[in-house]
């Protein structure tokens, strides 16, 4: 019966007893992060800007056992959830107070990337601060109602004749800005109908008929609308897609029927998508889903530090026990490290500032929304 | 079916499993009884030893302790008036004023006995919903949901007490302050001065502990002695069992409703508690509701345990969490590999009936041990409550934290126990303020939402017109019920204070008129609902402020005073609170871990008077509670500005 004590929270532990002991025994622990390459003993936290429960948190407690026991010292992980402000509150604290000694990490996501993005006042992080040492894609399948009459590209003249297509939207800044760009690109006049509580409420909208069209992320896709789509109820038209080693946009490897939005977009107007808002979807699908979850640490952390963390993700992408019980968390998706990783944040985390100022008054023409 | 649930049972009756089970009920035991620590802190808790355990083990893990919680949070309520947990807090209207009578035995173990039947009900309910709920769930619109709301709304005619227009404006504080954070129509922030914290909204949590528990624990070391007035337990074990037994008929009714409202997707557990308690109100014949009616009890706790099996019904068929509890438990089965989703039912049936069981199982078990325990645990009602005071502002000042971890929720618990505290003296009723609070985001969410999907015919539809007509026996109810409650006694001192009670009244008016200047500067559908309910506030509160001023004959109910004979030698009215302010401003300045040492040392050897070798040894408990709570929860503790200067060690960080 080893379950309630997982091995080592010793630093804590250790920790606890001394203040028992003396309460006011500061300054006395020992050096951190004396020997960069060795966590034993060490507690690491790691910062998860997010609700317990949530899919960060689930992704990051998915990986906790991973990396401990691929870290060298096979140091105890705590999770630490620092919520507020969408995930802005939690890299805020992260942004002001992680050393760089290895043992404060943190998991950001797409919905933490966008008001940096964005330009969000609130937001006291700067990506270019911080190195990689994970990417962890997802991707997305948008879907529609059967009544529609559409069965794929080939009735797109139908979808855009279509009248009264509502969408439930998180929030005008939301992962649902993907969405929106993508209806805004294809020209569809989509009523974005805001205030849902997450994507499963918005999912009960379409169910309920409310709603004709919606996204889920690939996960919630297959188990919650792939039965959906087998009754007939609901009809899968383009995934968003995914990225290939070279950065280009590809057919998601969970949907290789299905269209990526591009592919859908070209075959619907003529012409290979492009143009202002084309660039917008495009960072914020990278952010979003392509390059949606990271691991990041302080950028001054020495060398020796952050390839011991690659190292570590790099052991668990090839451990057999992570490849097995990976689905129901990740996906078919290949988690990266190394160069891939660098390659993808610097895609997800930059984006040009005409680009930025476009989608800012997009944002205020469309939605009346000031940042 | 049979069989799958046979198969079920068997499968859960290894020892192993049920030892996890057990283990699940054990910590879910230890949280509840933790004030305003409720399953999701729970949850958390066991969420990184789940990894690696087998399916049926780790959900019958999840399961008990969420089961649990429901049962055990009922100590804190009935013992000492704080809730148990955010979504558990109508049991102390009548709880807590039971255990001051001396009856707290009786009132607990009918609390147990009505949980228990509450979880099976929950249970059995769950097991029918497998085959149906899918269609009722998704028959619900957001039309029905925008009904349901305005449902919970009309319980604040029962709930308002002697002065119904006093009701109805403190109602309308709570929605106001409801309208705070991101507008759902646009996501515009509303009053938030430009901070992160407001730009989430008011925690609930912290709003609840101010509301019901700071004004309790300050009115109690106020009155020195203990919480049981004859300083008794009451051997009422068995009077409790009876009076289960006698009101079963309302046992059914509560944990029916309980269950069917907490299957719905997204109106918020605490509501479901305010619509039971109300229900019991105006069904219940000679009720003395709010002065210690066992019934009150009853129904309640009956209704939050179904619950918790109805919330499993969307988490588990539509992989929608209800709650924080279930988004936590939603997580869990991820990371063991099961997906919630229609695929569970029909693929996973054995799995489903697992959880089923694992729920009643753990019912049974958690109300043993709270039985086995309750004749301990209720031995603080008849220690002196001085030495009990600085505890429950420890452990409240805590549970505010753990919501959001930011001193601000210190703050704002002070700001709200003021609040609390003035309101509960002059007569201004608190269960529809939190009413209030809990429904506007869902109300204004869902009238935004069933307006942009089906325009006004929304009004039309047949769920709503079934609602509508729920919604009208209610009113009728209550305004039956209101005429008992304005026949009650004055307050004897209620004419002296006029004054200081017409300027109280200005504070709604005040709040009121801010949110409408705020609601102008938004956009129409940003500021139309805050703006709106502003402006009706306005014209109900203003002349009810100037009434209570200046009125000639004002109508009965309208002047309150609750303090009775101010006794200058057990403190001023103020005193307890400015202790609590002491231990907040401390906290802001050298961090809460060092501030709550110094607050037990004063308290304990000034107020209440302890030896120093006393004092010592509550406070060094204090701390060692502290640490292993934080320890566990991963838990920084509020830094203040000594932490901001030097870089201190854990736990002093």
């Amino acid at each position: 019966m080893s379950i309630i004590t997982p091995q080592g929270q010793t630093g804590r532990r250790d920790l606890l007893r001394l203040g028992a002991a003396g309460l006011v025994a500061a300054g006395t622990l020992p050096g951190r992060a004396a020997r960069a390459q060795d966590f034993a003993g060490k507690t690491i936290e790691w910062i998860i800007p997010l609700q317990v429960g949530g899919g960060s948190d689930t992704w990051a407690r998915f990986h906790l056992p991973f990396l401990s026991r691929h870290l060298p010292g096979h140091p105890t992980i705590v999770i630490r959830n620092i919520t507020g402000g969408g995930g802005i509150n939690g890299t805020n604290q992260f942004a002001a107070r992680a050393r760089p000694d290895g043992l404060t990490i943190l998991g950001t996501t797409g919905s933490v990337q966008f008001p940096y993005l964005l330009g969000d006042p609130r937001v006291r992080y700067d990506y270019k601060a911080w190195a990689p040492v994970l990417a962890g894609p997802t991707g997305g399948v948008l879907y529609i109602r059967p009544e529609l009459g559409v069965r794929s590209v080939a009735d797109f003249a139908k979808l855009k004749a279509a009248q009264g297509l509502k969408y439930g939207s998180q929030g005008p800044t939301s992962l649902d800005i993907v969405p929106a760009l993508a209806f805004e690109i294809l020209g569809l006049d989509v009523q974005i109908v805001f205030g849902m509580q997450g994507r499963g409420p918005g999912r009960l909208a379409f169910e309920r008929g409310e709603t004709p069209i919606d996204y889920q992320t690939t996960s919630a896709f297959n188990a919650q609308v792939m039965p959906l789509v087998r009754e007939g109820k609901a009809v899968p038209l383009f995934s968003w897609g995914a990225l290939n080693a070279q950065g280009e946009l590809v057919r998601d490897p969970n949907f290789p029927d299905l269209p990526h939005f591009a592919e859908f977009a070209t075959a619907a107007l003529g012409a290979p998508p492009s143009g202002p808002a084309w660039e917008a979807w495009r960072t914020l699908f990278v952010a979003g889903f392509a390059a949606q979850k990271f691991v990041v640490l302080p950028k001054e952390t020495p060398a020796a530090i952050l390839d011991t963390y690659r190292a570590a993700f790099a052991r668990t992408l090839a451990d057999p026990e992570y490849k097995e019980k990976r689905a129901a968390v990740i996906g078919e998706y290949d988690e990266v490290t190394g160069e891939a990783c660098n390659r993808a944040y610097a895609a997800a985390t930059n984006m040009s500032d005409t680009t930025r100022a476009w989608v800012r008054d997009w944002l205020l023409r469309r939605f009346n929304h000031r940042m | 079916m049979m069989e799958a649930l046979l198969s079920a049972l068997l499968a859960l009756a290894s020892p192993e499993r049920l030892m996890y089970m057990a283990l699940g009920v054990g910590i879910g035991y230890a949280i509840g009884v933790l004030p305003a620590l409720g399953g999701l802190a729970g949850l958390s808790l066991v969420l990184p030893f789940i990894y690696g355990l087998d399916e049926v083990a780790a959900l019958a893990m999840l399961v008990g302790l969420v089961a649990v919680a429901a049962t055990a949070d009922t100590f804190s309520s009935i013992l000492m008036g704080i809730p148990g947990s955010s979504a558990s807090q109508a049991t102390i209207l009548d709880g807590f004023p039971m255990a001051r009578r001396g009856e707290a035995a009786r009132a607990l173990s009918a609390s147990f006995i009505a949980s228990m039947v509450g979880g099976i009900v929950g249970a059995v309910i769950l097991t029918g919903a497998v085959l149906v709920a899918r269609p009722l769930i998704l028959a619900l619109t957001t039309a029905e949901l925008f009904m349901l709301a305005v449902l919970g709304l009309s319980m604040v005619g029962v709930l308002a007490g002697r002065s119904f227009a006093k009701g109805v404006v403190a109602c309308g504080m709570g929605l106001a302050l409801g309208t705070v954070g991101a507008a759902p129509a646009t996501s515009e922030y509303r009053l938030d001065f430009g901070t992160i914290y407001l730009s989430d909204g008011l925690p609930l949590p912290v709003l609840v502990l101010g509301i019901f528990a700071l004004p309790e624990i300050v009115d109690l070391a106020r009155g020195g002695g203990t919480i049981s007035q004859t300083a008794e337990l009451g051997r009422g074990w068995f009077a409790g069992l009876r009076d289960t037994l006698r009101h079963w008929w309302l046992l059914v009714r509560s944990s029916a409703i309980g269950s069917v409202l907490g299957a719905i997707p997204g109106l918020g557990g605490s509501v479901t508690d305010w619509i039971v308690y109300g229900h019991a109100i105006q069904t219940e014949k000679n009720g003395q509701f709010g002065k210690g009616d066992v019934r009150g009890v009853i129904a309640v706790e009956a209704s939050n345990n179904a619950r918790e099996g109805g919330a499993l019904v969307p988490t588990l068929f539509f992989g929608i969490p209800s709650s924080g509890t279930m988004a936590v438990f939603l997580g869990g089965m991820t990371l063991i590999g099961i997906e919630a989703g229609p695929q569970l039912v029909t693929n996973r049936l054995d799995l489903t009936y697992a959880i089923i069981w694992s729920l009643a199982i753990a019912n049974v078990m958690g109300t043993g041990l709270c039985f086995l325990t309750s004749p301990l645990i209720a031995r603080l009602t008849v220690i002196r409550f001085g030495l009990i005071a600085p505890f429950m502002v420890m452990v409240v000042c805590f549970g505010a934290f753990n919501t959001n971890r930011d001193l601000a929720d210190l703050f704002l618990l002070l700001g709200i126990g003021a609040l609390g505290l003035l309101m509960r003296r002059y007569g201004w009723p608190r269960p529809p303020f939190v009413v209030g609070f809990v429904l506007a985001q869902p109300m204004e969410t869902y009238l935004y939402q069933a307006l942009q999907f089906h325009g006004w015919s929304f009004l039309l539809r047949p769920g709503v017109l079934v609602i509508a007509g729920l919604i009208l026996i209610c009113v009728f109810l209550g305004i039956r019920q209101r005429q008992l409650a304005e026949a009650e006694d004055e307050t004897p001192r209620a004419a002296e204070t006029r004054r200081a009670q017409a300027l109280f009244a200005l504070v709604p008016v005040v709040l009121f008129a801010a949110v409408l200047a705020d609601a102008l500067r938004q956009s129409f559908l940003g500021g139309v609902f805050p703006g709106g309910l502003a402006a009706v506030m306005l014209l109900i509160s203003l002349p009810l402020a100037l009434q209570i001023g200046f009125a000639r004959n004002p109508p009965g109910g309208l002047l309150h005073d609750a303090e009775v004979q101010p006794d200058p030698e057990l403190g001023g009215f103020w005193t307890y609170l400015g202790w609590v302010a002491g231990l907040v401003a401390l906290a802001a300045l050298i961090g809460f871990f060092l501030a709550n040492i110094l607050f037990f040392l004063a308290f304990l050897h000034r107020a209440a008077r302890c030896s120093w070798p006393m004092t010592l040894a509550l406070t060094a408990i204090a701390c060692g509670v502290l640490l292993v709570s934080a320890q566990v929860l991963v838990l920084d503790f509020p830094a203040g500005v000594l932490q901001a200067m030097v870089d201190l060690p854990w736990p002093l960080r």
